[in-house]
């Protein structure tokens, strides 16, 4: 019997922790930025801001190039990758977003090329139009795939996760859209990158609020690190967007790259979360005895009294 | 719920699902079934580490232990008597992986390395498997990890620099040896029937009536764990006689497959990455370019 009233086997812990390094979180901006950046171009092009849509497009399609290299390095087996491509499977949000990041990859990487070359308009055009689709479900299927896991603070933050991530990637596409757009062409891209930030902190504070012990990981340790880095720089950096970004391109720059860094320490703080959720088997047990009492459970048959 | 997922697409090949029943009661805590694994399917040694937690210096199951046997000593009589005796008992219990009815490490395999077999029971291929490991933190039980030790078999290429096998193991309840009409070499190894293979159907009946007869007897916390095809896993296709709650081993008390939410977390995607549409699009629309 520990101090706080579960019992643990030597404090050992009940799950596994993850094995992912750091390409993962890395993956989950860049993947972020991509998608949302693909929408934003779209969106710019439809309204005439051609500056915009065409500096989106080339993010949009860099962060789409780097976030499979960063996978792969990730696989125990990276010359295996393409075992990922031998099935389909709904059941497994990593399958699907294999999937979805070839569609959105290959998409935005050969509209920015056909850009580059001035080439094949009718092509690209299509291309845009498949990066567009598929982007939006790249920045949020993240949030599915972490959540569908047996770690408590990401498991039981199954509501909030992909919305989180959905907001950290329109933040992170607007802002580094701020710092290589002039000002004057870069309203869409500040306005969607102060509401990402505003729309990601509050739903980060509503997921804290709502799991209650389970979430008191982003309070601590490496997880408490990095949510404090995350909300301090994206605030700063968004603050400075809001009042300074219309006029300076400093400081366009320097909120967007704030901005940035914000929500790349955010991914991290979800991570580094789920380790310290699994490390502790107070989590399991409290979750699931909470669960148990509230619901009943069957997982222990006792003899007839 | 009891007939496992993907075990009906065998056809004329299935098999009756076969497991264990391990019964904690009689375990004797020799750990010849941890050997006898080991020895059976070449599981490299991984060190040895002096852990100071009672006989167990195996700790946990891992990429390279797929029986683990657990050891708990209590201030606490093995009969309930009822005349306000103490004592000490020493709790012994062979771990394994659950071979589980709803198996989340094979739901969210996205290569489709690990399967269900013909005898129902959950498999890694390891000509397939490239080393993800989304199956590690989806396992609710913390059964399947990856292996960090120089391959013995199969090794990576050198062009990759990689040293490390890099990919997930686990139990695979001795398919090699079920293929051949024997049992897994744990339960063969077992000194006490502790460990017990068969049809699982029959499984459970032997273990209903060995529950009623701990209970008969006043046996302290006799309880069977996963033996109910109706909890969180829809059973497990190895479960067991425990004689205190499952945390007091390092088990989840209350286990269910991660991918039971699913189908309401991909809805609630689609809507997040809709939403993610209409506030850049907002953004874009509400103001004017500057």
């Amino acid at each position: 019997m520990s101090a706080n009233g579960h019992r643990s086997y030597y404090g050992r812990p009940i799950i596994k922790e993850p094995v992912w390094t750091w390409e993962i979180p890395t993956y989950f901006f860049t993947g972020g930025l991509a998608g949302a950046s693909s929408v934003l171009s779209t969106a710019a092009r439809l309204t005439g801001n051609a500056k915009l849509g065409r500096r989106s497009l080339f993010l949009g399609a860099i962060a789409d190039v780097v976030s499979p290299a960063l996978l792969v390095s990730d696989l125990g087996r990276p010359e295996r990758f393409h075992h990922m491509f031998r099935v389909v499977k709904v059941t497994s949000p990593m399958n699907m977003g294999s999937w979805v990041l070839l569609v959105s990859g290959g998409a935005s990487s050969t509209a920015a090329v056909l850009e580059l070359l001035d080439r094949l308009k009718p092509v690209k055009i299509l291309a845009e139009a498949v990066a567009t689709l598929a982007g939006p479900l790249l920045a949020t299927y993240t949030g599915v795939l972490v959540a569908d896991t047996a770690v408590p603070v990401w498991h039981e933050a199954r509501q909030e996760l992909p919305w989180i991530f959905g907001a950290s990637a329109a933040a992170s596409a607007g802002a580094a859209a701020c710092m290589f757009v002039q000002p004057r062409e870069a309203g869409p891209a500040r306005r969607t990158a102060i509401a990402g930030v505003l729309a990601e902190g509050a739903l980060m504070q509503a997921m804290t609020l709502r799991l209650g012990t389970v979430g008191e990981v982003y309070k601590q340790g490496e997880a408490g690190k990095y949510a404090r880095a995350a909300k301090g720089m994206a605030t700063v950096g968004a603050a400075l967007l809001a009042t300074r970004g219309r006029k300076s391109r400093g400081a366009a720059v320097l909120g967007g790259a704030l901005v940035c860094a914000g929500e790349m320490c955010l991914r991290w703080s979800v991570f580094k979360a789920g380790f310290q959720s699994a490390r502790a088997p107070k989590y399991v047990v409290e979750t699931q005895r909470s669960r148990a009492a509230h619901n009943g459970s069957k997982a222990t048959t006792k003899p007839a009294a | 719920m009891s007939t496992p997922d993907g075990l009906l697409t065998y056809g004329d090949e299935q098999k009756e699902r076969v497991g264990f029943f391990t019964d904690t009661s009689v375990c004797i805590g020799c750990k010849a079934c941890e050997v006898a694994c080991k020895e059976w399917n070449l599981i490299p040694e991984d060190g040895r580490v002096w852990t100071g937690e009672s006989y167990d210096n195996t700790s946990e199951l891992n990429a390279n232990t797929w029986r683990h046997v657990a050891f708990v000593e209590q201030e606490k009589p093995l009969v309930a008597n009822g005349d306000g005796e103490t004592g000490l008992r020493w709790l012994m219990e062979s771990d394994v992986c659950k071979h589980c009815t709803h198996a989340a490490c094979l739901d969210v395999c996205p290569t489709g390395a690990l399967f269900r077999t013909e005898f129902g029971t959950v498999v890694v291929q390891q000509d397939i498997c490239n080393g993800c490991g989304y199956c590690v933190p989806a396992c609710p039980f913390g059964v399947l990890d990856k292996r960090h030790l120089p391959a013995t078999t199969d090794p990576p290429p050198a062009f990759l620099g990689r040293k490390e096998d890099g990919r997930v193991w686990k139990c695979t309840l001795c398919y090699d040896r079920l293929k051949g009409g024997h049992e897994p070499a744990c339960a063969k190894a077992c000194p006490t029937k502790s460990i017990q293979f068969g049809p699982l159907d029959e499984l459970r009946e032997r273990a209903d009536a060995r529950l009623e007869k701990l209970a008969a007897e006043g046996w302290n916390g006799a309880q069977l764990y996963g033996r109910d095809p109706e909890d969180g896993v829809g059973g497990f296709g190895a479960f067991f006689l425990l004689l205190d709650d499952p945390e007091v081993y390092g088990l989840p008390p209350d286990p269910v497959v991660t991918t039971k939410h699913l189908p309401a977390m991909w809805t609630n995607m689609l809507a997040a990455a809709g939403a993610l549409v209409a506030g850049i699009t907002a953004a874009t629309l509400l103001g004017g370019r500057r």
